[in-house]
């Protein structure tokens, strides 16, 4: 296989291209996709600050790698979730990545500063481990956002993530999500703006990215997402991205092009009449956010200890 | 020659030399989902792999969401 560009030894093909790359010019083809989708949807103007949401795998770390090479003032967010020895480590692959590179990592951990951690949650709500786990960090995320003074949150997730989540919805004809999932979610209410300037990329070319980067990043499998729905969505679109590469891209970019604005008001609707919740202030349509609800039910429990099946 | 397989980490020896695509076919592995490392080395589909270094196929998908 030669590269598309110099005609040099590949190192990956990229088969929805129809293209191979070597490792510099694969490199160079994930930021020039990035800036593309960044500029097609005016993600992040110049000089505004980027709050990475970063987890130490491949797809934050990469996307922070990706904002930094472009030139975008971004920081970095980690959020000890209080997983066992993956949560730890998976904070140490961050933390090395910022160190390593001088850069400005912000930290906030569950269990020290709310009482609870994720597994903790999911037992006290009765609830998927992930569900707590995203709720948790949709807040957190935001309020560094606004007490820090960011403009823009901008996280790892890629093309799989999106056509996986698109694919659920799609299934279940959950309109109000199908009318949040864009790629951009303007500031509104209290909430900053939140973009994915991944999400023309693989997660496939997400892991060779760090890979050809020199990013060390958490390859473990988070212990509490085994079964997780969506793992299974993904492994069925690759099913058919194998057998006719580019499906994904075009399932989930045709969607944004002409589909995603007819439920856009399915999405307000069920949004309501923000006010600031009465604990913490952040915007909800109930007297407490969900968060804070959360919080009380969780930080009270006897802590669950984690079990794993490997 | 050894592989190294992950989630959960293993290790299984498959004869060498054989190509990548055929290394995948054999352990039933969707190329999409995968990387394969030769050494510390990504190498492409088409790549023969003669045994001379250790041989890791890395998962690529991951994620829970709420």
């Amino acid at each position: 296989m030669k590269c598309r560009v110099c005609r040099g030894p590949a190192v990956i093909d990229v088969r929805r291209q129809n293209a191979n790359y070597c490792s510099e010019h694969f490199l160079r083809m994930c930021r020039d996709q990035v800036t593309k989708t960044i500029e097609e949807f005016s993600m992040i103007e110049r000089g505004e600050r980027v709050l990475i949401a970063v987890s130490g795998g491949k797809d934050s770390l990469a996307c922070w790698d990706v904002l930094r090479s472009l030139g975008y003032d971004a920081d970095g967010f980690v959020i000890g979730l209080g997983i066992g020895e993956y949560s730890d480590e998976s904070s140490r692959y961050a933390r090395a990545y910022a160190d390593e590179r001088g850069l400005t990592l912000l930290t906030c951990d569950l269990r020290e500063e709310y009482g609870f951690d994720v597994p903790t949650a999911a037992t006290a709500t009765r609830r998927v481990p992930c569900s707590a786990c995203g709720l948790s960090k949709r807040h957190l995320f935001d309020k560094a956002a606004r007490d820090n003074g960011y403009d823009v949150v901008a996280t790892g997730h890629n093309l799989d993530d999106e056509a996986a989540v698109l694919f659920g919805n799609v299934l279940r004809w959950q309109t109000e999500y199908l009318g949040r999932q864009l790629p951009v979610l303007p500031a509104r209410n209290g909430f900053p703006r939140k973009v994915k300037p991944l999400v023309r990329l693989s997660e496939r070319d997400m892991a060779a990215y760090c890979l050809l980067a020199g990013i060390d990043y958490i390859v473990e499998e988070c212990p509490m997402a085994a079964g997780n729905k969506h793992l299974r969505y993904k492994e069925a679109l690759n099913q058919i991205e194998v057998q006719s590469p580019g499906s994904k891209l075009d399932f989930y970019i045709g969607y944004l092009k002409r589909a995603s604005s007819r439920f856009i008001p399915d999405a307000e609707a069920e949004q309501g009449n923000l006010a600031p919740c009465e604990r913490c202030g952040a915007p909800t349509t109930d007297r407490l956010c969900a968060f804070c609800k959360l919080v009380a039910r969780a930080s009270g429990a006897e802590p669950v200890r984690l079990r794993t099946t490997s | 020659m050894k592989v190294v397989l992950r989630n959960p980490r293993r290790e299984i020896d498959v004869p060498a030399p054989i190509s990548v695509f055929a290394l995948l076919n054999c352990l039933d592995l969707n190329r999409e989902s995968v990387l394969v490392i030769e050494g510390d080395t990504l190498v492409p589909g088409d790549a023969v792999l003669d045994g001379e270094q250790l041989v890791e196929i890395r998962p690529v998908i991951s994620g829970g969401f709420a």
